[in-house]
């Protein structure tokens, strides 16, 4: 169980490394996607190794892979628009909500 | 793996790849090959969750992730980026403090994995019975039915934001 979780652990890490370092608005989308495929990792590792006859972890699993999709679809769209209005989704191309 | 060599071997090979892709996924230059590496990392989750008995959520996760967020993805990137011409660096400044923040995160997550004692007593792979899905579904019906209705809420809401957002206004 262990070697799962740290599997989950190195993985959010490096989706965190991604979220911080990318320039390209996709590549941070996709880095968030990684993210939450650790979290889900970690649900289905605990759900199989403590409560494999309540199936909880499953469950939670299948509705964060749901949000995720929603995020996806919303956050491409924002992408596009931001693309259209500014020539390019380069994060320091856009600063519009600083003040 | 303690339990089942075959089981471990599947497991370190399946990591390998999960743990590689997802690193050329936040370090390539080119975007496009980054959202080809991110369909084989979340592929490799889907054997990830076969291995610890959950296969629907393994075909859940094919069908979703594998066919319908990466396609979004590599669409998005089509429709933004000029591939050909995309040569520049595609990090920020920020790399140095990245890796720092990211090293150290992963570094002190796996140490509280390793000291903290609440899984231990039960470190014990439990059996998942055949009729999981059963379950599954039943209990979607029955005990989780209104977060199932307010997610497809949700994911209407969802649609009609992307298109809304997406659409060409006219003047």
């Amino acid at each position: 169980m262990f070697y799962y979780l740290a599997l989950a652990a190195i993985l959010f890490s490096i989706g965190l490394f991604g979220v911080l370092t990318r320039r390209n608005t996709i590549g941070i989308l996709m880095s968030l996607e990684l993210m939450f495929n650790a979290a889900n990792i970690n649900f289905v590792t605990f759900n199989k190794y403590i409560a494999a006859e309540a199936l909880l972890g499953e469950m939670f699993a299948i509705f964060i892979i749901v949000v995720a999709a929603a995020e996806a679809a919303v956050g491409l769209a924002i992408v596009l628009l931001i693309y259209r209005n500014w020539n390019g989704i380069d994060t320091d191309n856009y600063n519009v909500m600083k003040w | 793996m303690t339990d089942g060599s075959q089981v471990g071997i599947v497991f370190w090979f399946l990591s390998f790849v999960i743990l590689v892709s997802g690193f050329m996924v936040v370090s390539l230059k080119n975007i496009f090959h980054c959202a080809l590496f991110l369909v084989l990392c979340l592929f490799s989750v889907a054997g990830i969750f076969i291995l610890l008995e959950a296969e629907f959520l393994a075909a859940v996760q094919i069908l979703i992730y594998v066919g319908a967020i990466s396609i979004l993805l590599i669409f998005a990137v089509m429709l933004t980026t000029n591939m050909a011409t995309k040569k520049v660096s595609q990090s920020n400044e920020n790399v140095a403090v990245g890796l720092f923040v990211s090293i150290t995160f992963a570094m002190s997550a796996i140490l509280l994995i390793d000291k903290t004692s609440v899984w231990r007593y039960r470190d014990q792979a439990q059996n998942i019975s055949e009729g999981a899905i059963v379950a599954l579904g039943k209990s979607l019906m029955t005990q989780f039915i209104l977060p199932f209705e307010v997610v497809s809420v949700l994911l209407l809401a969802a649609m009609i934001g992307a298109i809304v957002l997406a659409r060409r206004e006219r003047s």
